[in-house]
């Protein structure tokens, strides 16, 4: 299973806990994730990437063992960790001060 | 016993203002959609407890609300907004051209007959359409026909904010952009027409009476005089009275006829209420004094109505789509500012009181009946 834990926001839009453990298929990459994460909740589509490029939106980041994964491309294989579920795949809403 | 729902948009969140005909005590809830901005929510004419919402965040983009009863419960319908096609380019700050992208919806405007069929009006501006309550999306790409490349964005945004129909023709809309004006279909969408004859926007076009290119704040009509057409432009308010094919200035004596929401009281058809602001670079009431404005002629000669606002040291400001009338009578009429009140009058403007003082900046606020 992976771990996914999703921003405040987005946590409430789904109606969901602070962790989601998801199945996704082999090979884990990016996509391969967001797809599974969007398919158990449709209300996400559109929120964390775009619907038809599926660029990441400018202020969203992806981190995971303590690593920002943000520019990687979108079929890029995750951690091993990830892969595992030994840790979690962060969504993170980037920072924004005032 | 018949209620009155007031909803109300904010940069954080949605709030749903409920009281009887009376008007006198309101219960509050919210906020629905904490955090996000909630640029417009509207009831269905149809059904009023379905409700359409727009809620949105510069970290997650759009996401479309909808509660089939009244507010308690919703659900994200669609949020897909495709143009038809390469939407190409339009006009940019610096002249240049700029590809056209979806950034948010700015209105959602439910059908006057089908409580499934809503337009919702888009930045970068285009008007989209549901037959399905909001499930899909698909766009009337006719009206950026319309010499959309010489569009161009207001300080706000390229934003389709105002969406008009005509209750008596169902194949005639009208739709209002900044900055580029406002156009008008007679066959359901599918072809359009600029109707900015008689608009003059000396201070910020080149040609002041350009086809295409002013800044149209709003527009609103009474349901039993669909041809008379009242504007509040950049500057200037403006009435027509032959379904936008012209229009005459009737700022008349206001302090001001810069504004942003204009609204026509629910049983006097002639009856006209605008806000005036102090000016395009100072966003807030003339002389700190909040006052609405009321024209029984149709605009030209109008009177203030204070009792009830502040008459100091008040400098918000009251957005385009932050004012709306119930269809009880005596009218009510109701607005929202950027301060986080929002005023009603029970009595069409006669007297004002804060039904709620201090909610984020108010975007949005509609008034509908409940029978």
């Amino acid at each position: 299973m992976i771990r996914v834990t999703l921003p405040h926001h987005l946590r409430t839009l789904a109606g969901t806990s602070s962790e989601i453990a998801l199945e996704v298929p082999a090979p884990i990459t990016h996509a391969a994730v967001l797809a599974a994460l969007e398919a158990r909740y449709p209300m996400l589509r559109g929120t964390i990437r775009d619907q038809n490029t599926g660029e990441r939106r400018p202020f969203i980041r992806f981190f995971a063992c303590g690593q920002d994964l943000s520019h990687e491309p979108h079929d890029s294989a995750l951690p091993e960790a990830v892969a595992a579920g030994t840790q979690p795949y962060r969504i993170v809403g980037a920072m924004a001060g005032g | 016993m018949s209620k009155v729902r007031v909803l109300v948009g904010t940069r954080k969140g949605a709030f749903i203002l409920t009281s009887n005909e009376k008007r006198k005590r309101w219960s509050v809830s919210g906020p629905h959609f904490a955090g996000w901005e909630m640029y417009h929510l509207k009831g269905s004419p149809v059904d009023p407890n379905r409700i359409y919402a727009s809620q949105s965040s510069g970290w997650f983009g759009q996401v479309m609300q909808r509660s089939d009863d009244g507010g308690q419960t919703w659900t994200a319908v669609g949020n897909k907004f495709d143009y038809v096609g390469d939407p190409g380019t339009h006009q940019w700050f610096d002249g240049s051209q700029r590809p056209w992208a979806f950034k948010r919806v700015w209105r959602v405007e439910p059908s006057l007959t089908d409580a499934d069929t809503v337009y919702a009006g888009i930045e970068d501006a285009a008007l989209f359409k549901s037959t399905d309550a909001g499930q899909t999306w698909e766009e009337l790409p006719g009206l950026r026909a319309v010499k959309g490349h010489l569009w161009q964005p207001g300080a706000g945004g390229m934003c389709l904010h105002t969406i008009v129909q005509d209750p008596t023709n169902p194949q005639r809309l009208y739709v209002a952009i900044s900055a580029a004006g406002a156009f008008r279909t007679d066959d359901g969408g599918a072809t359009w027409r600029p109707i900015n004859i008689g608009l003059n926007s000396g201070s910020e076009l080149p040609d002041p009476s350009a086809e295409v290119g002013h800044c149209v704040h709003s527009i609103a009509l009474h349901p039993t005089r669909p041809d008379v057409l009242f504007m509040q432009k950049h500057w200037d308010v403006m009435r027509s009275t032959d379904a936008g094919d012209s229009w005459h200035e009737v700022s008349g004596d206001l302090p001001s006829d810069f504004g942003f929401p204009i609204a026509v009281h629910a049983h006097e058809p002639g009856t006209v209420y605008v806000v005036p602001i102090k000016s395009d670079s100072e966003h807030y009431p003339p002389e700190g004094k909040l006052r609405v404005y009321r024209s029984r002629g149709g605009g030209g000669e109008w009177e203030a109505l204070t009792d009830g606002l502040p008459q100091k040291d008040c400098y918000v400001n009251v957005l385009r789509s932050a004012m709306s009338v119930d269809t009880f009578d005596p009218c009510g009429i109701y607005f929202g500012t950027t301060g986080g009140q929002v005023y009603g009058s029970s009595n069409a403007g006669d007297k004002w009181s804060a039904i709620v003082r201090d909610l984020p900046p108010v975007l949005s606020v509609e008034a509908q009946i409940i029978p």
